[in-house]
């Protein structure tokens, strides 16, 4: 900071900017992911109270830090997308795709890890193509992912023929102890999930690659005078959703020991929920990363936390929806769209 | 004698059969700021899109500091120490200033990890050295806050950023309010300042008399006239002159340029 402060030396006042102090920076820069942590905090604090028992017992959260994870490895890499200014609606069958490559490297008595790789090639691979099609083909995203959902999970069940894959020796293996087992009770799979988050906030806000993703969704035309290879950004957003979709893929195969012809589909809307309950807007340009973690977090917690409190499981589709239309008006408040 | 940074020489450019540009011959000097006046349609946007390379001409001579360049394009415009800010000032702006002043030329160290506070203390000097200094603004504000003036400071800053010799500044006032206008003329004599040439584009005469020092008028697709700051008293005199040269026009002959922006 001290190239900072030189600026203000003729001025006895501050002689940092009020914008550049390093807390009022933080808030204002994770406005939209702290309002959404506050979200959950009270949404946390009314299930508390309306069940205190159910909601101190530890196996309650620490099976939601199981299946929690593979939501945030999509849920990343989808802000991405979104601050370039596009959707991305095929990742659950690129998350279906990369989970078989992984299960048929393992039936066939390979090591998992190999396994691994297998599974993120293939998603990264699908996420390039599908980004090659939205961008050079000039589609809607929105449209064109939707189609390319629909095939991808068309394929799998064409050449599956809709059938599971049971991996039972996968427990025994190095690779799921590492990813799969838990340390003192905590699964472990959250932890790598947290450091998959950090290393995505870091890219979006520290790194070359996020700031032009920023500005491509902001201002393209900009961006393309300014020398940036806008349509490049674009496909690697694509391609970094397919290493995240893939990752999910893995990881939740290694969770259930199976790998099933509908995996990944049970996740679009809750992973789709979770990027806006968290506050970033639809409309490009600015998102946070952090906001969507804190979102994955909430959504996963509106089924546990409504079961949990005693409600019919017909409570649950209502609550998520409220959830997230309160969430959006949240955000509508406490966000300016700049022109 | 200043050294001549830019010569352009009899450029013609051709849309089918219509010319909007029919043989222009203008330069650039060393730190100097050319106004370059014109009407709507005058061939002003045309002859800028020539300067900064985006447009082609269709015959013509282009000269940087003595050197005739062929092939000629944005990236060589950008090369000869050329930037333009164009009218639609090309700001990202939910975005910081330093983020739009390094757009596409982030400082970044190994892997492309950026330098932030390298970016925020360079932003800072850049503007300093337009005088773009605000007690409410810092490098990391949105610039979606700032006024338009403001705005324009920031897209200055940015063509400073690129080493530039000669900036090109396509209607930089358009639109704004006097004091905002007169933020942008403040940037616009740091820069001079600092050695650094600029093409002003307008179509107000006040504001282009204010600042230049020599004044091209286009119209019709040629120079109509060429004056130095010093053969000027006023700016109505600025305006009789340019008066004399239009006033064939209102005689007589329906300009077929008028279409042409």
């Amino acid at each position: 900071m001290s190239g900072l402060a030189e600026g203000g030396n003729q001025g006895s006042a501050a002689p940092l900017h009020p914008a550049e102090r390093p807390w009022r920076r933080f808030i204002m820069a994770n406005r939209a992911g702290l309002g959404s942590l506050a979200v959950f905090l009270v949404m946390m604090a009314i299930f508390l109270v309306a069940n205190p028992r159910v909601f101190s017992t530890w196996s309650l959260y620490s099976s939601v830090l199981t299946t929690l994870p593979v939501a945030l490895f999509m849920v990343a890499p989808l802000v991405f997308i979104v601050t370039a200014g596009e959707i991305d609606l095929s990742f659950p069958s690129t998350m279906g795709f990369a989970g078989l490559a992984f299960a048929w490297v393992v039936q066939a008595g390979y090591d998992p890890f190999l396994g691994i790789a297998a599974a993120v090639v293939v998603g990264v691979v699908l996420g390039f193509l599908v980004g090659l099609l939205v961008v050079y083909a000039n589609l809607s995203s929105l449209i064109a992912t939707l189609g390319m959902n629909f095939m991808l999970r068309g394929l799998i069940l064409i050449i599956t023929q809709s059938k599971s894959i049971a991996l039972e020796t996968l427990g025994d293996s190095w690779a799921y102890a590492i990813f799969s087992s838990d340390v003192g009770g905590i699964p472990v799979q959250i932890l790598w999930a947290i450091a998959f988050v950090i290393f995505a906030a870091l890219l979006f806000n520290r790194h070359r690659f996020g700031a032009q993703v920023h500005v491509v969704g902001d201002n393209p035309d900009s961006a393309n005078e300014m020398g940036i290879d806008v349509r490049r950004v674009r496909i690697l957003t694509f391609a970094f959703m397919g290493l995240g979709a893939a990752l999910a893929g893995v990881f939740s195969t290694m969770i259930n020991f199976t790998w099933w012809p509908t995996s990944g589909d049970g996740y679009l809307l809750p992973v789709l929920a979770s990027v806006f309950v968290g506050g970033t807007p639809t409309w490009g340009g600015i998102g946070t990363i952090f906001g969507g973690a804190v979102g994955a977090l909430t959504v996963s917690f509106i089924q546990t936390g409504i079961v949990g409190a005693g409600l019919s499981g017909f409570y649950v589709q209502f609550f998520n929806g409220l959830i997230i239309i309160l969430s959006l008006l949240g955000h509508r408040w406490n966000q300016i769209r700049y022109r | 004698m200043a050294k001549r940074i830019v010569e352009l020489r009899n450029i013609t450019k051709s849309y089918g059969n219509v010319y909007a540009l029919g043989g222009v011959s203008m330069h650039v000097e060393e730190g100097e700021v050319v106004g370059l006046l014109g009407d709507n349609g005058a061939g002003k946007s045309t002859l800028i899109k020539i300067l900064s390379g985006v447009v082609r001409p269709t015959t013509g001579e282009i000269v940087i500091r003595g050197k005739t360049v062929t092939n000629w394009s944005a990236a060589r415009s950008r090369e000869a120490g050329i930037e333009t800010v164009f009218q639609d000032r090309a700001l990202a702006v939910q975005q910081s200033i330093v983020r739009n002043i390094f757009m596409g030329r982030e400082i970044h160290g190994r892997f492309g990890w950026l330098k932030v506070h390298h970016e925020v203390s360079e932003a800072h000097r850049l503007m300093r050295e337009i005088g773009f200094t605000s007690k409410v603004f810092s490098p990391l504000s949105i610039v979606g806050q700032l006024s338009g003036g403001e705005r324009q400071g920031v897209a200055i800053a940015r063509a400073i950023y690129n080493q530039a010799d000669v900036i090109v500044l396509d209607e930089p006032t358009t639109a704004l309010s006097l004091t905002e206008t007169a933020k942008v003329f403040h940037f616009i004599r740091q820069v001079k300042t600092s050695g650094r040439s600029i093409v002003f584009i307008g179509h107000n005469i006040h504001h282009v008399f204010d600042i230049a020092d020599r004044f091209v008028v286009i119209d019709r697709g040629k120079v109509a006239l060429e004056k130095s700051r010093a053969d000027v008293a006023t700016a109505e005199e600025l305006i009789e002159f340019m008066e004399s040269v239009a006033r064939p026009r209102l005689a007589g002959g329906a300009a077929s340029m008028g279409a042409l922006a």
